[in-house]
């Protein structure tokens, strides 16, 4: 086990320096220049322009700059942000509990609702249930998340008025940051109606996050069950007597995990990347939106420690995943 | 009464291109204590038989009976949960690949205390002590052990015995081994009959051994039954079988038998068991039978009387020679 974890480690680290690489070509390929757009309308002299360049260190080779920021990085600095000034790391962690919040609430959705939906598909196979909920979970996969987003608050917002239309609570309430999690947060206020507007507050955005990890998830939990519901041990747990929810729920389940878990890890970049989207759809004062932003102010230490950031994190989901392999499936731990 | 009646079984799959009829108005019948083989080669429908029997054929499957009885019990009108109580506790099964039979994902110890507790009902340590009881039985070494251990962990001759702990866990009355054998080397082979035999004496429980292998058969049961491309072609006990086959068919698979060849090529019998589009009209193994006259072909035979083996055949073989001939 301890070989196993030293092994997927190994290769942890060439990809995590391979994504600073990544990440600080990408913002430099960006067209527009970060201290025109800091100076704003006005302009900048040639002097104060040059002296701009020498202080966020834009003046040096490229090389020497990715040195410089690498060597921040491995010893926990991510820089400054240049629009807000503030440390780009206090910023991500700041804002990141609200999108931690949207995706934790949108992966339960998709997990408790697609693992579900995709052993009755595979036990059904064939039958109306199988085939409606195939083609629904075809239609959530290709469907344009803002359309489908824009869609739900005309309908449930605007139009029912059942659900806010942006933010993560009204704005009538008012508390301290303690976990950063809204959910949390709103229930040790002990303010009255607090925790009700922010699960009111989540229901869409988490929908719409959740639709395309929840479309994933259905459907490889039909294929992986139907592949394992042929198999030998299944045929055994019938003989034995087994109830078919022990035979499909326990049995064939279990063995049918290992690629439901591996698309469970791999949607949690797709909940990320999705994040951007629907945060901006909803203003979710989330790391999606602060991106999105940083963008579009060149803001280069925001954008590249931001999406450093994501990426460990996805990184290091995945390789939890990867060892929970071994805790499914016995026989994967020897490989 | 006896243990299991089957009048009549016919089991036809329902497929893209029609009905397949893989078991033809097949009997059975088994006493307790009875020791009963199920020969035939691949196709010939011996398994289909019995999965019906256990109630595990797929849903596509159409399953016709005159009479499907276990102890007493009425197998074609049984519910689902009714049957889920009898299968796995009064009759059980083990099958031909032990090492895929066996769930990777559970350890062997919670496969067998599973069937233990959802039968029997035991608590945590009774089942514990049945479970090591059991792995003794079998002949596990350090059953203690043995049943943290998973089955990827285990040897194929291993997997199979933890298979029958686990077939045997409730006392059944009624153990199937469906080709219990045929994956594991000749060794290992000899050792699991010994002990499937050793059990059915210890234990008084009915065996029924489907197998295609006429060695296996000659040194383990009482009674054999061949089987044909879904029908039973003849009936006899062991002794009597090897002496004096009434079939063609019975008698080509012991020409078969290494041991019995007499010149240096091992006789076979040519061709293979219809399927679903080469159905003959007249007797079914009338296209590979080297007695077969234009009657064969076109007319379906009788069934012959029980001092002739109930043998499905128009000229029976009585001591090589097929009777009746001539009168014809």
């Amino acid at each position: 086990m301890l070989l196993f974890l030293l092994r997927r480690l190994s290769t942890f680290l060439p990809t995590f320096l391979g994504v600073t690489v990544v990440s600080f070509a990408f913002v430099r390929l960006l067209p527009g220049d970060p201290i025109l757009l800091l100076a704003g309308e006005r302009g900048v002299s040639p002097e104060r322009y040059a002296q701009l360049l020498a202080k966020f260190g834009f003046d040096q080779p490229l090389w020497r700059q990715y040195i410089e920021y690498l060597g921040g990085v491995l010893s926990g600095d991510f820089g400054v942000s240049f629009s807000t000034k503030r440390p780009v790391l206090d910023e991500f962690f700041t804002l990141f509990p609200a999108t931690l919040e949207l995706s934790i609430t949108a992966m339960i959705l998709a997990v408790a609702l697609g693992i579900p939906a995709g052993v009755i598909a595979a036990v059904n196979r064939g039958k109306l249930f199988d085939q409606a909920l195939m083609t629904t979970a075809l239609i959530g996969y290709s469907m344009p998340i803002f359309w489908w987003a824009l869609l739900l608050i005309i309908t449930f917002s605007s139009g029912l008025g059942w659900t806010p239309v942006s933010g993560r609570i009204s704005l009538m309430f008012f508390f301290d940051d303690v976990t950063g999690f809204m959910l949390i947060d709103s229930l040790l206020s002990g303010q009255k109606g607090a925790f009700a507007s922010a699960v009111s507050h989540l229901i869409l955005p988490t929908i719409v996050l959740a639709t395309i990890p929840l479309a994933v998830i259905a459907r490889q939990t039909r294929s992986a069950m139907l592949e394992v519901l042929g198999e030998d041990y299944v045929r055994t747990a019938r003989a034995k007597g087994l109830s078919p929810a022990r035979v499909n729920g326990i049995h064939a389940l279990r063995n049918a995990m290992i690629p439901v878990i591996t698309v469970i890890g791999l949607s949690v970049g797709t909940l990320l990347a999705g994040a951007i989207l629907t945060e901006t759809i909803f203003s979710w004062p989330g790391i999606g939106k602060w991106m999105v932003d940083s963008i579009f102010r060149r803001d280069y230490q925001a954008v590249q420690g931001g999406l450093m950031l994501i990426a460990a994190i996805v990184m290091i989901v995945n390789l939890i995943v990867d060892l929970l392999y071994g805790f499914i499936n016995p026989k994967i731990r020897k490989g | 009464m006896s243990l299991l009646e089957i009048r009549n079984l016919t089991v036809e799959f329902r497929t893209a291109s029609g009905l397949f009829r893989a078991v033809d108005s097949v009997d059975v019948t088994v006493e307790n204590g009875d020791l009963l083989a199920i020969v035939g080669e691949s196709g010939s429908g011996k398994s289909v038989s019995m999965l019906a029997v256990m109630g595990l054929l797929p849903w596509t499957a159409n399953i016709t009976a005159d009479k499907m009885e276990f102890d007493g019990h009425d197998l074609r009108s049984l519910s689902a949960k009714a049957r889920r109580q009898i299968v796995g506790k009064d009759i059980s099964m083990i099958f031909q690949e032990p090492m895929s039979s066996l769930n990777p994902c559970f350890n062997v110890g919670y496969q067998i205390k599973e069937t233990l507790r959802i039968h029997m009902g035991m608590g945590r340590r009774e089942r514990h002590t049945r479970a090591v009881e059991l792995m003794t039985q079998v002949g596990i070494p350090d059953p203690e052990k043995r049943l943290s251990a998973f089955p990827h962990q285990m040897s194929g001759g291993m997997s199979q015995r933890v298979m029958i702990a686990m077939a045997l866990a409730c006392k059944p009355k009624l153990l199937i081994a469906d080709e219990p054998t045929t994956a594991l080397d000749v060794t290992i082979q000899a050792q699991i009959l010994d002990l499937l035999t050793d059990l059915q004496e210890t234990t008084d429980m009915a065996l029924i051994l489907i197998t295609h292998d006429m060695g296996v058969v000659a040194e383990t049961v009482d009674r054999v039954m061949v089987q044909y491309a879904g029908q039973r072609v003849e009936e006899q006990m062991v002794d009597k079988l090897f002496a004096n086959p009434h079939h063609p068919y019975t008698t080509a698979l012991l020409a078969a038998l290494p041991e019995r060849a007499q010149s240096r090529h091992l006789p076979t019998i040519p061709g293979v068991v219809p399927g679903q589009f080469d159905r003959p009209q007249g007797c079914l193994f009338s296209p590979r039978c080297q007695f077969a006259d234009a009657r064969c072909k076109s007319q379906p035979p009788g069934r012959a009387g029980q001092e002739l083996g109930s043998v499905l055949c128009h000229y029976p073989l009585v001591d090589g020679a097929p009777l009746n001939k001539e009168a014809s």
